[in-house]
């Protein structure tokens, strides 16, 4: 048809409205290639909780198997395999998924005043990619599982059960791909789809750190999914990209996997970062402090994140001047990460705390990460590194930072969301109970790890030398408490989710667009679109009635 | 057109449209573009990555490439040739449809189509003659999966510019004001080319010095 037509046509369309769409998702378009950004992100959410549950599942059998010196309960084998994949899955299919694919589908166009993402089918197919991803990686274990650890170093990663390895190098590839599509979706839908009354720096802090996540996503991942290639080169097909005896280069590997894992840190860290300066705010019942602060800190730590990959390869012949630069580029990320620690605390400092079970995460969390992000420091200087490097202290730091830090983001975004994404309320005692156990056993689990490694216990090992036992068995016991802490949430977010109180649009007084349609929001998102009439932290310009309001 | 929206939702869609609180998806400006582009900068560092291990390993061996392996020149300059030229002639395609010149895209297009065959033929003369296999040594490692892997995206540009020439043969699919498909598949194919030209450079030219 030529252009001429489409007046005639288009004043016919309005009369006879197509129907996009159901009034609402019934429970099965869940399980289908929906373009909903609210679908997808739920199938995002609950996809990589269950995987979270077998992460977990399998960190509990390992803590098991470390209650003693002696190897009992797994075969050594099997322990090396539990480990790799309780890495892979806990970065890979829980937290990367569930705080960028999960979080950041629901929220984002919600938060900006879009209807959907700006290429829905790409999301959903961003979602399907994973499918296959989760499934290769819980398939490999029928070929004994993936055992190099979640690093996959060469030559061990080369020569170890490759089946399973070159299984687990084109999950990882796929969730990859997964990424890169989602981030360039995100980038162009914060850069285009925000109503025209949202500047730059009226956008909640949420959606900044999604953008700082995105580009460092697709700037890193890619060159991640070429060392994956080479590997995958190596193992099947005669190359020795990885092969000294031919002139290859285990370090080139090491190289190429840390450019992107590296920033992967930031990536499972930055959009908790803004999840915690929504959570915070709306819970203090004070505007942000120092927003402009926290917006480019998490495009400076995006920044800076990409020069700092050598910190994990200070043993691997890593010439002195690289260890200086590097020791420096790790020590200079803490600033921009202590700024956004400060305004946060700035931002509760004289506010009149709720401490509902989503705050209760979010203050759990700043303390969590700022030990987490201690040890960090210390880790980061070349000259402490060469000691404790692949011994326990590393493992009670990154699970600080991962756990303390991350997961408890997702927490407390969880507690904080749950009404917007499913119209209930979750029980609040059955929360903090959560709060409170989850808060024991993260230190029972984790603080008697850095000691056990300055002591000398090395990582990834499933037999240990006996003097080591006492505190083991701590950090098992501390792994059961954190097992039982999955009970009462399990129960709640199940049972809140059918028979929970009704929940209004706007729960919490927030001043955030997604609070501003219906809970759970209707399929459009609006029926017309909201417009800006004043920033999304102005806390302090309540009118006394609402004020009031929140006091009781 | 907007009847046909909900059955064809790969239509380009115009710009701004009367009923945009129903049809939400297609209210904002054709966004696909800027995402192409976002997407190829990061597939571009995908090739980065490849170049830096073949620079490195290059700068720390004896010789490179070592005897026995060394590149062919002529064939892949007569390549290079056939695609930088596709380059320049996707783009007649790309300004005779914004003229409206729907014949035009098609001749232009299919003039690309067999071009990037020909390149792809010669690679693979090329791969037959060399004498030489992908686990011969470290070089061949590099050369064989770093042209392969630019073959790849060779043969999905093509791809692009058959499924152009495909929905082309529909009647008013393509025109004046919508050709967005047509530019993608171009601006794919432009990017193709400047990829082979760092890689010509990197893998073919330097191995002269």
């Amino acid at each position: 048809m030529t252009q001429a037509e489409i007046p005639t046509q288009a004043v016919v369309v309005p009369a006879t409205p197509p129907p996009h769409h159901p009034e609402k998702w019934k429970w099965y378009d869940y399980f289908t290639f929906n373009i909903d950004h609210k679908v997808i992100g739920i199938q995002y959410l609950v996809t990589s909780f269950i995987f979270y549950l077998v992460g977990g599942l399998m960190a509990m059998a390992m803590r098991l198997e470390l209650a003693t010196p002696a190897s009992d309960f797994l075969s050594p084998d099997l322990y090396n395999a539990f480990l790799t994949n309780h890495g892979t899955i806990m970065i890979f299919l829980w937290i990367v998924p569930a705080s960028i694919g999960g979080f950041g589908n629901f929220l984002v166009p919600l938060m900006i005043g879009a209807r959907d993402m700006a290429f829905p089918k790409l999301n959903a197919l961003a979602f399907w990619v994973t499918v296959p991803a989760g499934m290769l990686i819980v398939g490999s274990f029928f070929f004994g599982g993936a055992q190099a650890g979640w690093t996959s170093y060469p030559p061990l990663s080369v020569v170890t059960a490759n089946t399973a390895q070159s299984m687990w190098i084109l999950a990882i590839v796929l969730a990859g791909t997964s990424s890169i599509l989602g981030s360039l979706n995100f980038i162009v839908t914060i850069w285009k789809m925000r109503v025209p009354s949202m500047a730059w720096d009226q956008m909640p802090l949420f959606c900044w750190a999604m953008m700082a996540t995105s580009i460092l996503a697709l700037v890193s991942t890619p060159v991640l999914a070429a060392g994956l290639t080479l590997l995958l080169f190596d193992i099947n097909f005669g190359t020795s990209f990885f092969n000294p005896a031919n002139g290859g280069d285990v370090v080139m590997y090491q190289h190429l996997f840390w450019f992107y894992s590296h920033p992967a840190v930031y990536l499972m860290i930055l959009p908790i970062f803004g999840i915690m300066s929504e959570v915070i705010p709306v819970h203090a019942r004070k505007p942000i402090f120092g927003y402009k602060a926290i917006a480019y800190s998490s495009l400076t730590i995006c920044l800076v994140g990409l020069f700092v990959w050598v910190h994990h390869m200070f043993t691997s012949g890593t010439p002195p001047w690289m260890r200086i630069f590097f020791t420096i580029s790790t020590l200079i990320v803490a600033v921009p990460t202590g700024v956004k620690i400060f305004s946060w605390v700035a931002t509760m400092w004289g506010g009149k705390i709720r401490y509902t079970s989503a705050m209760l995460f979010a203050v759990g969390l700043l303390a969590m990460f700022v030990f987490g992000g201690l040890s960090g420091v210390t880790l980061g200087t070349a000259a402490f590194d060469l000691h404790v490097h692949d011994t326990y202290y590393v493992v009670g730091h990154f699970h600080y930072v991962l756990f303390g830090g991350s997961v408890f983001g997702l927490y407390a975004g969880l507690y904080h969301w749950y009404p917007k994404i499913t119209g209930r309320m979750l029980n609040e005692s059955l929360g903090k109970a959560h709060f409170i156990l989850t808060f024991i056993g993260t230190n029972l689990t984790f603080l008697p790890m850095h000691q056990l490694g300055l002591q000398g216990m090395p990582r990834r090992v499933a037999m240990y030398d006996p003097q080591f036992q006492t505190l083991n068995q701590l950090c098992t016991f501390g792994s059961i408490v954190l097992g039982l802490s999955l009970l009462p949430f399990l129960a709640n977010a199940i049972w809140s989710w059918s028979q929970g109180p009704k929940a209004e649009d706007n729960p919490w007084n927030a001043k955030t667009f997604e609070w501003t349609t219906a809970s759970p929001p209707i399929i459009e998102n609006w029926e017309v679109l909201p417009v800006l009439t004043e920033g999304p932290y102005a806390y302090g310009e309540e009118s006394a009635e609402e004020t009031e309001a929140v006091n009781t | 057109m907007q009847g046909t929206i909900e059955s064809n939702s790969d239509l380009p869609t115009p710009a701004v449209e009367a009923s945009g609180d129903v049809a939400h998806h297609e209210e904002h400006p054709d966004l696909r573009v800027l995402g192409l582009i976002t997407f190829l900068c990061s597939e571009g560092l995908m090739f980065v990555g490849f170049f830096t291990v073949f620079l490195v390993y290059r700068a720390a061996a004896a010789a490179w490439p070592p005897e026995e392996t060394e590149v062919e020149l002529l064939l892949p300059a007569i390549n290079t040739v056939i695609l930088v030229s596709s380059s320049f002639v996707i783009h007649l395609g790309d300004t005779a449809v914004k003229k409206g010149d729907v014949a035009g895209l098609r001749k232009w297009y299919i003039v690309t189509a067999l071009m990037g065959a020909v390149f792809l033929a010669g690679q693979a003369y090329e791969y037959m003659t060399l004498g030489y296999g992908l686990s011969t040594n470290l070089f061949s490692n590099c050369f064989y999966l770093t042209t392969g892997f630019h073959g790849l995206h060779v043969f999905i540009g093509l791809l692009l510019i058959l499924g152009v020439l495909w929905r082309s043969r529909r009647e008013g699919h393509y025109g004046p004001h919508h050709h967005i498909g047509v530019e993608m598949a171009e601006i794919y194919w432009h990017f193709v080319d400047v990829i082979w030209i760092v890689l010509f450079t990197l893998i073919y030219l330097l191995s002269i010095f």
